[in-house]
């Protein structure tokens, strides 16, 4: 017999675990079965809802544009097929309100439905909705003299020019930018984990040791933001630093033990410690999936990655192809997932699609096709390919918005626009009708839909059997 | 590599017909038809090699000539170029965490590969540092074939790099045929046992050979799983509980359910009580266990780059099993890493004809069950108490390689169904001694270090009785923290099956 849920869920990602965690919540039996560990990996930590609701239209002149000071008034200036318009506010709420019961303490951003400002490794201030509590003491809204901290060898936090890009951009404090050797033997390792390990277990007293490097560095810094520096040779802390209110590190302050890390930095300096979001690969990532694998434990859902879903049956329920509204759509009896060569049997009552878009495999192409490769969805797009990108390299992209069609509840819908199953919603990437690169809406989407996803994926699986499941029932 | 048709494949086939013509020895002839076994019409790729390299060696001398020059290392460029560079896989590599001097599998995986197209390069000595947990396969998101890369680039450091006179060559392979050592020890396990356990012995082993002290030396059993099965009537007896267990659940008692074990040489020679579950339990559902003659899954080959060694093995397991497979017997395991080289790293690295076939009939025992039979329902409804036991909470760690296989889940979901049985995982992080990386004196501190978070959550944990199914994994386990350590066949056994322990006692 092949391996029963209520639920499941396929994709391990953000929008994945949303959906399994608010169908766990509603008592349902939920498994994600997944391709590869989760992609959260690569990202940037942050949560974003809405940045920019007309990424194409509202540039001045010099090609800036004001992000959205709250992402929930925004909705309405959406197209009539954005995700957030299709499931609502009130599902977005409650993604969000998954997401933040999940995450407790690991992040901030809950207090408020405005958007925070953060600092990125980049030089730029991204809108978002939640971020790390490693970031908090980083927000731009914040005017508290800054200064950056990079690692010498590591080539993907430059802190001498992310503080000139932040400075040209125009943020509210003076913010400077130092290289300095990481202390001992990891002087010029870049792997990201190494150094949180050396950190999280203070190997060879190595906070101290990086703090008294980072005090001594201000009048490196290459410009006046802090002042003459005094004779740095001595170890006691130079004039500059004084001025430092907040220190900025790459975002390497410890895998397992982030916040005593950035604890003990902070006591040393005397001064707020955050972590820069980084470019992949990400600890904040690495955490927030650490953080949402164990809610999911917590809340009793089956993982199981590492198994890509090749192959499903499809049973027509009584009266399909039927004309008229009483036209059942037919069901998706059982999954198989391939493992090594072998085909893994599940039958669970209700299936969520939480695959990914172009970039995760969830939505793939070919030179005349735009498709959805599990389910084979409909994934409308242009017929002439020349159509699916535009000429501008970040203008308005179709190709950005291929993805399955879904309605109010996170149904899949056919071409007719008729729920293609009876027990098919899809979540996250793999939906269409939104530009999540220039909207800054790609964790949203996924909180919303997979939240909406999730609850109706209960209600189709509780539809398909009367009385709860009894696991001995067909001994 | 894939079943595709591989020069340096036909070049082993090659050397098997010369090696054959040569002495012409009975012994031979009957491992290659062995080996030839499943050539009939099954996964054509394999077949080609084979055929192709056969079809080559016509005997007049004749030396094909290599057309595209980089033809031989063709296979692992789309995966090569698959990877754009995110670095996913490093934050994932247990040993570079730990230490700073390893690259990372990125690193080793397609820019050396990348390297390597010059001539003048040399395979990094870093390559001997990876683990082969494997865990980057899963990482990426590009289905870069990591662990495959690091395989052929480990095998190509030892063959090409590798002082075949350095003690430690010796000691890598004294270590990774482990299964001839067993043998020997088995002969005389009390004896084997009582050397071993000698602390003047491990200090001669550690000095000289460059294996730790630290650890004890596995104990080898008084009786091996292969006598103890021999010894009760081998298959015949088999068939014949099969037979029983099937009439008394209500199953047809012609039914044709058999399975063919691969136990390993761990649970052969070291943990027959591991193999012995596995029995008692797939008998007790009504499938009849055959354990065709086998030789080590390549496993600890693989890790040391000693892949002729594995090979060899390989082509031995292949043959035997592919026989019962084209018969429509299943192949299960008991061990993770076991199951990982028929499934995975047999069809990537060799193309023995039948490879393909085996690998897609393999499965892990208890997944065999949960897929074929109602395993978690019978477990739900079984009346077993902490007492039938004598545990009632362990401390579960998934193994890389069990991991990797989607199976990491599995074991906490199951014991979930028992009653007053806790079981918590324990963990995402890797236990650190990767089969025989952490016997190596050199290596001894970074598998502890890796070690460590797994260590911890164990204590915290605070249970009866530590779990895994991994036989090296429990090494690790005991030794960072000293808790007894089971296989979740041993508790499926000790719940589902009535007396069967008492009835072999009494026979």
């Amino acid at each position: 017999m092949a391996i029963r849920d209520d639920v499941l869920v396929v994709g391990g990602g953000l929008a994945g675990m949303t959906a399994a965690l608010a169908a766990a919540r509603e008592g349902a039996s939920v498994r994600v079965v997944t391709d590869s560990e989760s992609t959260l990996q690569q990202a940037s930590g942050l949560v974003d809802v809405l940045g920019y609701p007309t990424p194409h239209d509202d540039a001045d002149d010099a090609g800036n544009r004001t992000p959205v000071a709250n992402p929930f008034d925004a909705v309405d200036a959406l197209p009539d097929d954005h995700p957030y318009r299709l499931v609502g506010v009130d599902a977005l709420r409650g993604g969000l309100s998954v997401f933040d019961d999940a995450t407790g303490d690991l992040y901030r951003g809950g207090h408020t439905e405005r958007n925070a400002l953060v600092p990125t490794v980049g030089g730029t201030v991204k809108p978002t909705a939640r971020y790390p509590a490693s970031v908090a003491p980083g927000l731009a809204s914040d005017d508290r003299t800054t200064l950056l901290v990079g690692f010498d060898g590591d080539t993907d936090v430059d802190a001498p020019n992310v503080a000139a890009h932040l400075r040209a951009a125009g943020v509210p404090f003076d913010v400077g930018g130092v290289t300095v050797e990481f202390p001992g033997d990891l002087d010029g390792t870049d792997q990201q984990t190494r150094l949180a390990h050396a950190l999280d277990t203070d190997e060879d007293g190595v906070r101290r040791r990086l703090a008294e490097r980072v005090k001594r560095s201000p009048k490196r810094a290459g410009d006046d933001v802090f002042g003459e520096g005094g004779d740095a040779d001595d170890g006691a802390a130079v004039d500059g630093f004084g001025d430092v209110d907040r220190v900025g590190f790459p975002a390497v302050l410890g895998r397992a033990r982030p916040r005593q890390v950035r604890d003990a930095l902070a006591e040393r300096l005397d001064a707020a410690v955050f972590e820069l979001p980084p470019a992949p690969p990400s600890l904040p990532g690495v955490r927030l999936r650490y953080r949402l694998r164990d809610a999911l434990r917590e809340a009793g859902v089956a993982v199981t990655t590492g198994n890509p879903v090749v192959d499903h049956d499809v049973e027509p329920t009584e009266g399909a192809g039927g004309d008229g509204a009483e036209n059942p759509a037919p069901r998706i009896t059982t999954i198989y997932a391939d493992r090594n060569g072998t085909k893994t049997p599940y039958e669970p009552d209700a299936v969520v699609l939480a695959t990914g878009g172009l970039v995760g495999g969830g939505i793939d192409s070919e030179r005349d096709a735009v498709y959805e490769p599990v389910f084979d969805c409909p994934v409308a797009h242009p017929e002439d390919r020349y159509d699916w990108s535009d000429a501008d390299a970040f203008g308005p992209h179709a190709f950005a918005r291929f993805g399955v069609r879904i309605d109010a509840d996170g149904r899949v819908l056919g071409a007719d626009g008729a729920p293609l199953y009876a027990n098919l919603t899809a979540a996250g990437g793999v939906v269409g009708g939104y530009d999540a690169a220039a909207e800054k809406s790609a964790s949203g989407v996924s909180l919303a839909t997979g939240y909406a996803a999730g609850r109706t994926a209960v209600a189709a699986a509780s539809s398909s059997h009367p009385t709860p499941t009894d696991v001995t029932a067909d001994r | 590599m894939t079943d595709e048709p591989q020069p340096h494949d036909d070049q082993d086939v090659q050397d098997d017909h010369h090696a054959c013509s040569g002495c012409g020895s009975t012994d031979d002839a009957g491992d290659t038809a062995k080996t030839d076994g499943g050539t009939a019409v099954d996964d054509a790729g394999g077949g080609t090699a084979t055929d192709g390299g056969a079809a080559v060696d016509s005997g007049d001398g004749f030396e094909p000539i290599q057309v595209f020059p980089e033809a031989e290392d063709a296979d692992l460029r789309p995966g090569s170029d698959d990877c754009y560079k995110c670095s996913t896989c490093d934050t994932t590599c247990p040993v570079a965490e730990v230490d700073e001097d390893f690259p990372g599998p990125k690193f080793q995986g397609p820019e050396q590969w990348r390297l390597k197209r010059s001539e003048d390069h040399d395979i990094d000595d870093s390559i001997s540092k990876c683990s082969n947990c494997m865990r980057c396969d899963s990482a990426c998101p590009s289905d870069v074939p990591l662990s495959q890369m690091h395989n052929t680039a480990r095998a190509q450091y030892v063959d090409e790099q590798m002082d075949k006179t350095s003690l430690k060559y010796w000691r890598n392979r004294l270590l990774a045929n482990y299964g001839t050592m067993a043998r020997l020890g088995s002969t005389f396990p009390r004896l084997t046992n009582a050397v071993m356990g000698n602390s003047l012995v491990q200090q001669v082993n550690e000095k000289l050979l460059g294996i730790t002290a630290e650890r004890e030396f596995p104990e080898f059993a008084t009786e091996t799983f292969r006598a103890w099965y021999a010894k009760r009537g081998g298959e015949a007896t088999s068939v014949e509980n099969a037979r029983r267990a099937r009439k008394r659940r209500g199953d047809d008692p012609d039914a044709d359910k058999r399975v063919a074990y691969f136990h390993g040489d761990y649970a052969n020679h070291n943990t027959p009580e591991v193999a012995k579950a596995l029995v008692h339990v797939f008998e007790s559902f009504g499938y009849a266990v055959l354990v065709p003659e086998q030789r080590c899954s390549g496993t600890p080959m693989f890790a040391n780059g000693m892949l002729e060694d594995a090979r060899r093995a390989a082509k031995v397991n292949v043959g035997n099993f592919s026989e019962l497979v084209e018969d429509g017997v299943d192949v299960v395991c008991s061990c993770t890493s076991c199951s990982m080289a028929l499934r995975q790293e047999y069809p990537e690295l060799f193309s023995i004809p039948g490879t393909a076939k085996v690998a897609a009939n393999t499965y892990d025992a208890v997944e065999y069950l949960r897929i074929n039979e109602n395993l978690d329902g019978e477990l739900a409804a079984a009346d077993t108490t902490t007492d039938d036991l004598g545990v009632d909470s362990f401390a579960y760690h998934a193994p890389c390689h069990a991991r990797n296989q989607g199976l990491d889940g599995q074991t906490v979901e199951l014991l979930s169904q028992l009653d007053d049985v806790d079981a918590e995982d324990v963990g995402d992080s890797c236990s650190g001694i990767s089969g025989t990386y952490g016997w190596k004196t050199e290596k001894y501190e970074t598998s502890m270090k890796i070690g460590e978070e797994m260590f911890e959550h164990m204590e915290e944990a605070d249970a009866t009785t530590g779990m895994t199914e991994c036989p090296t994994c429990a090494m690790q386990m005991e030794h960072g923290t000293g808790y007894e350590i089971e296989h979740p066949l041993q508790v499926l056994e000790a719940a589902l099956v009535d007396g069967a322990t008492a009835e072999d006692e009494a026979a």
